[in-house]
């Protein structure tokens, strides 16, 4: 009798638990999780080269992992996701633009290069932070709209730029960057191919994705110094921070810094990962997917963790890389780029209407 | 006598277990002005809130008692119920569109109308504003309040004063109004304004409306009440009659309480050497709060309170001291001038606060107990932190703190889960608690506390009353205790300052009586010399 009474109970229990744990996952990133394996399960049942597209993913989200790792700091700061990135993206470009014009190749290229991009991002990071403050309230519009303005001062920058090594100047005029310069010969791949190992016909991008996890690392440990608890705390509640003599001005800029550096150090390992360096109107869009990202991977506006930015890259990256594939396959067309522009934009849009909740 | 226009009978009301109001009876008579007055937390605003049937009120399981408006009882579920039956409210706040004219504001929703042939066929939304009557009914709501502006005048750019007398005015035209309730009118007027409003409130009154009057400023009152309802946690606690009634009655009818006299308060030896705090000329500009040139010295070693009516600036003073609110003035701690403005500053001078505004300024609602009580040490004072070369970059000692956060818990008797859990779960007496935690881990030499009890369980008022004294007498920690309740300042002060009008009226000793406490905070005792220090 006493087992029986039991039973119902505890099967109560488990169902409460797996309604937690369905909770704890998130719908959205469940039915993306589905529609993953969905197309996973087409593409074995079609017979398509599904160790090509493993080795695919893993590459882009090694590649734009530490984009979306940018956008982190930013919340953490108060300042909601961080869409003038491209802010960050441009001052890494100028970086590549510099040491390729001296035609410096190599490892002490991709390194300088980084610094450089990381160096340059400091001030901008830091005007940018300023004029956040100014604008209390309003920091991803404000974000977005002088993410766009800077790109567009950034195209008329390149045309007039000094720059005159002939491999990246318009061969014809002999003025003026062009669209996309190539990287092959300089540290194209570099990352990539370090310590690269073939694993069941799938290469690993070994390289690109420690840097990432290097990268992950620094940042959940900075967020576990006083700095980073400092900034965490001025978020929070910025009364609050005031009473502990924190100046919450002082620590959105320091996200702001933070942020940008990130995306220039990000856009230089995306570019060494891809081979090309893509000028002018280019870096316009690229918060956007960046932000579907870690807005997949269950982050909200006002909180995310080291978890959100993986899984949702794995997520956001891998459907991408899988769907163009398996969709000319099933209804002979290319829907891919739709499919991406209603998954990021209604990320983006569902995150906001989930805004204020924690 | 006429029959009242408003009664309320027994009125009850609590927030789960805490009794906010414990059977409020009054009834309000044509043609009068009835003041209500009471400290903060004495219940005026929840019995406003009833009054108007705010959510709020509904959403915590509503109310007991009856009211009655004009001898037939009423339910208002909702505040535009209780507008459409006749009561207007003229806020604190004001509820005014910048962008209108005066006469817009004052007619806003309720616009005289004439068909046009498009509402005929397409309904009454549709039909003309009458503009003429729009400007005309103004004009005569204006000039009933006394306000001489031209209504066709857009809103923006009228000084305050201006605004509330049009917030009247837009009371005064709804046609079936019967009483008005002015919640703290003169809060935000210059002199002559309020002299002016209290005018104009009488000549309404003249008209046959019934008043509710809410302030705490007592001079007000007795010019121009026609009966005074005294309220003091939750009750009536005096009907009064202005005749007869003076500042200093009503102001010990709202602080005063059978004396509770603290046993251990025998002459103690203090250290000496030069006082903790020397403040002198001290000006805050806390909204609300100020504070206009408060001088007053806290000696080595002793409890000082800081008491005084709500706003006259005795909450102002800690702020001012800690940098919260700008502030100027001379003060010196420890014979050192205190850079003010600078919370940093007043921090690295040995000096902790806890803040009235617990939820506001006390914690961090979504962070866990353990990281409340350490953060402003770790910032300040660079604990709990494992070595590392660059101070800002070193890595937390999580060890640390859970042990610190384990032992603080269990000295203070902070009832949590554990270190982790988050603040917001806790009560209210646990938040005061992990605040003073808080503070205590700074390891201040003085100690500000501002309203250490308020909101809180009267089980945990006396744990927090008795870990106050028990900082001072055996960790010899100097205190400054600002509280509005007089009772619980007596039970633990060495000494009581009252603050009246942003400056020191007098320094009286706990025992001094509650006629000469009401005295002061009404500003008509001079600063006693018999029992100051």
């Amino acid at each position: 009798m006493v087992v029986e009474a039991a039973a119902p109970a505890e099967r109560a229990g488990a169902l409460e638990t797996l309604r937690e744990q369905l909770r704890e996952v998130g719908i959205p990133r469940l039915v993306i999780g589905v529609f993953l394996l969905a197309l996973f399960g087409i593409a074995v049942a079609t017979h398509m080269d599904l160790r090509g597209l493993i080795t695919d993913s893993l590459l882009r989200v090694a590649r734009n992992g530490l984009l979306v790792l940018a956008l982190l700091p930013a919340i953490q700061g108060g300042l909601g996701l961080n869409f003038g990135l491209p802010i960050g993206i441009v001052c890494g470009l100028v970086a590549c633009v510099i040491t390729l014009n001296a035609g410096m190749a190599g490892w002490p290229a991709l390194g300088l290069t980084a610094l450089i991009g990381a160096a340059l991002a400091v001030p901008a990071g830091i005007g940018y932070g300023w004029l956040l403050n100014r604008t209390r309230g309003q920091e991803m519009m404000v974000g977005t709209y002088l993410g766009f303005a800077v790109v567009s001062g950034m195209s008329i920058f390149w045309t007039m730029a000094p720059f005159h090594n002939s491999l990246l100047v318009w061969a014809i005029g002999g003025r003026g960057l062009r669209t996309t310069l190539t990287l092959a010969g300089f540290y194209d791949r570099l990352l990539d191919k370090l310590w690269s190992f073939p694993i069941a016909g799938v290469s690993i991008p070994t390289g690109t994705l420690l840097v990432f996890a290097a990268a992950c690392a620094l940042v959940g440990l900075f967020f576990r110094t006083r700095a980073g608890l400092t900034i965490a705390a001025a978020r929070s509640n910025p009364r609050f921070a005031r009473a502990a003599g924190i100046s919450d001005e002082r620590t959105r800029v320091q996200a702001t810094v933070f942020s940008t550096v990130l995306a220039a150090v990000g856009i230089v390992v995306f570019c060494q990962s891809y081979g090309f360096v893509q000028l002018y109107t280019a870096p316009l869009l690229m918060a956007f997917p960046a932000v579907a990202c870690l807005l997949i991977g269950g982050a909200t506006v006002s909180r995310a963790s080291l978890t959100h930015v993986v899984v949702g890259t794995l997520l956001f990256q891998s459907i991408l890389t899988v769907a163009l594939p398996v969709t000319s396959q099933v209804i002979q067309g290319d829907i891919t780029e739709t499919a991406r522009l209603i998954i990021q934009n209604g990320m983006i849009l569902y995150a906001l209407t989930r805004r204020g909740e924690r | 006598m006429t029959q009242p226009i408003l009664e309320l009978h027994d009125v009850t009301k609590q927030y789960d277990s805490n009794r906010v109001l414990k059977g409020v009876s009054l009834a309000v008579r044509p043609g009068t002005i009835h003041a209500i007055v009471g400290e903060n937390g004495a219940g005026k605003s929840t019995l406003m809130n009833v009054l108007f049937g705010m959510p709020v009120i509904h959403e915590t399981g509503g109310y007991g008692g009856r009211i009655v408006l004009e001898g037939r009882e009423v339910r208002f579920g909702s505040p535009s119920e209780a507008m459409a039956a006749g009561l207007g409210m003229v806020h604190q706040e004001f509820m005014l569109i910048p962008g209108f004219s005066v006469a817009e504001n004052i007619k806003l929703n309720r616009e005289p109308t004439r068909p046009n042939p498009l509402s005929r066929i397409a309904g009454r939304k549709l039909e003309s504003l009458d503009r003429q009557r729009i400007g005309a009914d103004a004009r005569a709501a204006l000039d009933t309040v006394g306000l001489g502006v031209d209504e066709w005048l857009p809103m923006a750019g009228l000084p305050v004063g201006h605004m509330q007398f049009v917030e009247i005015a837009r009371e005064v035209d709804k046609k079936n109004a019967r009483l008005l309730i002015f919640d703290e009118p003169t809060a935000v007027l210059a002199e002559s304004e309020a002299t002016e409003l209290l005018r104009v409130m009488k000549a309404l009154a003249a008209k046959g409306l019934g008043i509710l009057f809410i302030t705490h400023r007592l001079d007000e009152v007795l010019a121009v009440a026609d009966e005074i309802t005294v309220l003091r946690d939750g009750e009536v606690v005096a009907r009064l009659a202005p005749e007869g009634a003076t500042v200093g009655r009503i102001a010990e009818l709202m602080v005063g309480r059978a004396a509770i006299v603290a046993p251990d308060r025998a002459a103690r030896a203090l250290p000496g050497g030069p006082p903790a705090l020397e403040v002198r000329d001290l000006h805050v500009e806390m909204p609300g709060e100020e504070v206009h040139g408060l001088s007053f010295t806290l000696q080595k070693g002793e409890v000082l309170g800081l008491g005084g009516l709500a706003g006259h600036g005795k909450i102002g003073a800690a702020n001012g001291l800690m940098g919260l609110f700008p502030a100027r003035g001379a003060v010196l701690k420890d014979g050192r001038p205190l850079r003010l403005n600078d919370p940093r500053a007043a921090i690295d001078a040995g000096l902790a606060f806890v803040s009235e505004d617990r939820r506001g300024v006390g914690i961090l609602p979504d962070e866990s107990v353990e990281l409340n009580i350490a953060l402003t040490a770790i910032e300040a004072r660079n604990r709990f932190l494992l070595p590392g070369p660059i101070a800002a970059l070193r890595l937390l000692d999580s060890g640390g703190i859970r042990r610190h956060a384990r032992e603080m818990i269990q000295r203070l008797d902070i009832r949590c889960t554990g270190p982790r859990q988050h603040v917001r779960r806790l009560s209210g007496g646990n938040q005061q608690k992990v605040c003073l935690a808080r503070a205590m881990t700074l390891d201040p030499d003085t100690l500000l506390v501002s309203e250490p009890t308020r909101g809180i369980d009267v089980g945990a008022k006396e744990r927090v009353l008795d870990l106050l004294r028990a900082l001072n007498r055996e960790k010899g920690m100097t205190l400054l205790v600002t509280s509005s309740e007089l009772a619980e300042l007596r039970a633990i002060c060495d000494r009581i300052a009252i603050v009246y009008h942003g400056r020191l009226q007098a320094v009286l000793a706990p025992e001094a009586s509650d006629r000469e406490f009401g005295l002061a905070m009404a500003g008509e005792l001079e600063r006693s010399a018999a029992h100051g220090g």
